[in-house]
């Protein structure tokens, strides 16, 4: 086992392992990867009724300024300024040539941008907003908070038990409200595909707030494994996986999260590359693949066509618990990226058959009011 | 009643006579998890000691078996193309992997008997 003593740890640490969490080290902390219940179980919870999952180890920061959102802009291709108050999207960082730093939530605060970043990637992302804004912006980094993800067709019931404004807040959406007495920051949100929340909560407070939510019948532990295969069956980047600083948001298939104004008017990292490749195309995108059998192809595995080519890698790939079959995502060349293309996924040195298909591999259900 | 001996990777041997029965151990089962896959071995493939001779998948990753001793594959359990589960629910039972010949049975004296096993995995920690 690897040492734990130099991690990190959120504040449910004890919550965790009062639990049964199974403890491994992740981007720097000690993480629940299963409870005692285990993936499967747990994946199927987060489908069927409510899984709670501790995401404490993410960034969270505020942007104050002037106006945080047009400096922000400076940084990223989403449309910021053009968010309603309270109203949240989905973006990244790019580099010069158009490469992916991170991705993010940024939501409208009204006075404020609040941010969510990844674990791996927070001290550079923060530091990268610094430096990028200088005096335009100022960066107040959260690191007082703690951040659960309630996930799953029951969540809102669930909530809304507690916050009765909870369970018709748009998706995409951010209020602050109390729960048990506590004024936590909700977002309707999340990593799995399903209707759900990612509450903020002062680190404090945190592990009443996750008592408060799994005393509830329909609410149990989730850890990271089931994070990642949820993620993966809702067809959701994970960055240093799927994206990096060698893929673009266009290869990348997230060119819904660049605005329209923003694709005329450019001013962000990497612009040229990146309104290039939509005017003009990519030479390879990602794809989803369905494995014809049993195998599952992982990470880095080869992805070749008929003839034996190499057309292309796996960034993503196992067993789809809810969907029963093994599940892969990955970058073919253009030419192969069309749903139904056969291709062949080179798995221990043999050539196993797969196809290409339209994701989600399971059907999104978000909140539509 | 058969003899049964174990390696550092957390497989197990079962040796009735001329053929000998492996599976991974409960440890072993417990720390993979949920188990999705099983890639067995071919009937009539040579296996050597401490080489590869099948791979079991969790939903988290895919790790190698290895082959207790040398000798040569005569069976591979089919449930587990159907019920990959079988080695989480009894991995040293119904969950056997695959069944072979023993090349070289003095290759048994270097494993470890059910106690050693025991203090092997609590070393572990």
């Amino acid at each position: 086992m690897t040492d734990n003593e130099n991690l990190k740890t959120t504040p449910l640490d004890s919550l965790h392992r009062e639990l049964g969490g199974k403890m491994v080290p992740f981007a720097g902390y000690a993480m629940p990867v299963q409870y005692p219940a285990g993936i499967l179980k747990e994946h199927a919870q987060t489908r069927t009724q409510a899984g709670l999952f501790d995401v404490s180890h993410m960034g969270q920061a505020r942007l104050t300024g002037a106006d945080p959102a047009t400096a922000f802009e400076t940084l990223v291709p989403g449309d910021i300024a053009g968010l309603g108050a309270g109203r949240m999207r989905y973006t990244m960082f790019t580099n010069e040539a158009g490469g992916i730093l991170d991705d993010l939530m940024a939501t409208n605060m009204g006075d404020h941008l609040f941010l969510v970043v990844n674990a791996a990637c927070k001290e550079a992302d923060f530091a990268h907003i610094e430096s990028g804004l200088g005096d335009r912006a100022r960066l107040e980094i959260l690191t007082d908070r703690a951040l659960l993800a309630l996930q799953g067709p029951a969540a809102a019931t669930v909530l809304a038990r507690f916050a009765f404004a909870a369970a018709t807040m748009p998706f995409m959406s951010a209020a602050e409200m109390d729960i048990g007495g506590i004024s936590c920051l909700v977002t309707r949100s999340g990593y799995t595909g399903e209707d759900g929340y990612e509450i903020s909560i002062p680190a404090a407070e945190a592990e009443k707030i996750a008592r408060l939510l799994l005393a509830e019948v329909e609410v149990a532990p989730v850890g990271l494994g089931a994070r990642d295969s949820l993620r993966l069956e809702a067809g959701l980047c994970l960055y240093g996986s799927d994206i990096d600083t060698q893929t673009t948001p266009v290869e990348a298939g997230l060119t819904w999260a660049i605005g329209k104004r923003r694709r005329e008017e450019g001013g962000f990292p990497g612009a040229d590359v990146i309104i290039g490749q939509i005017r003009g195309g990519v030479s390879r995108k990602r794809v989803g693949i369905l494995p014809e059998g049993r195998a599952p192809a992982r990470a880095h595995t080869e992805i070749t066509d008929a003839d034996g080519s190499v057309i292309g890698e796996v960034t993503s790939g196992g067993f789809g618990p809810t969907i029963e079959r093994p599940i892969a995502m990955g970058y073919v060349a253009v030419g192969s990226s069309l749903p139904g293309t056969r291709v062949n996924l080179v798995v221990r040195g043999k050539a196993l058959p797969g196809a290409v298909v339209r994701m989600p591999f399971v059907e999104q259900r978000y909140y539509r009011g | 009643m058969s003899t049964v001996k174990f390696t550092e990777e957390h497989e197990w041997i079962a040796i009735d006579g001329n053929i000998a029965t492996v599976g991974i151990t409960a440890y072993a089962a417990e720390q993979l998890g949920d188990v999705v896959f099983v890639e067995l071995p071919a009937v009539g493939k040579a296996v050597t000691q401490g080489g590869d001779a099948a791979v079991v998948e969790s939903v988290k990753a895919a790790s190698e078996v290895y082959a207790p001793i040398s000798g040569e594959i005569t069976e591979a359990n089919p449930a587990l193309d159907d019920e990959p589960a079988t080695v989480n629910a009894d991995p040293e039972g119904a969950g056997w992997f695959f069944k072979m010949t023993i090349g070289d049975a003095s290759e048994l004296d270097g494993l470890m008997d059910a106690n050693a096993y025991k203090s092997f995995v609590e070393g572990l920690g």
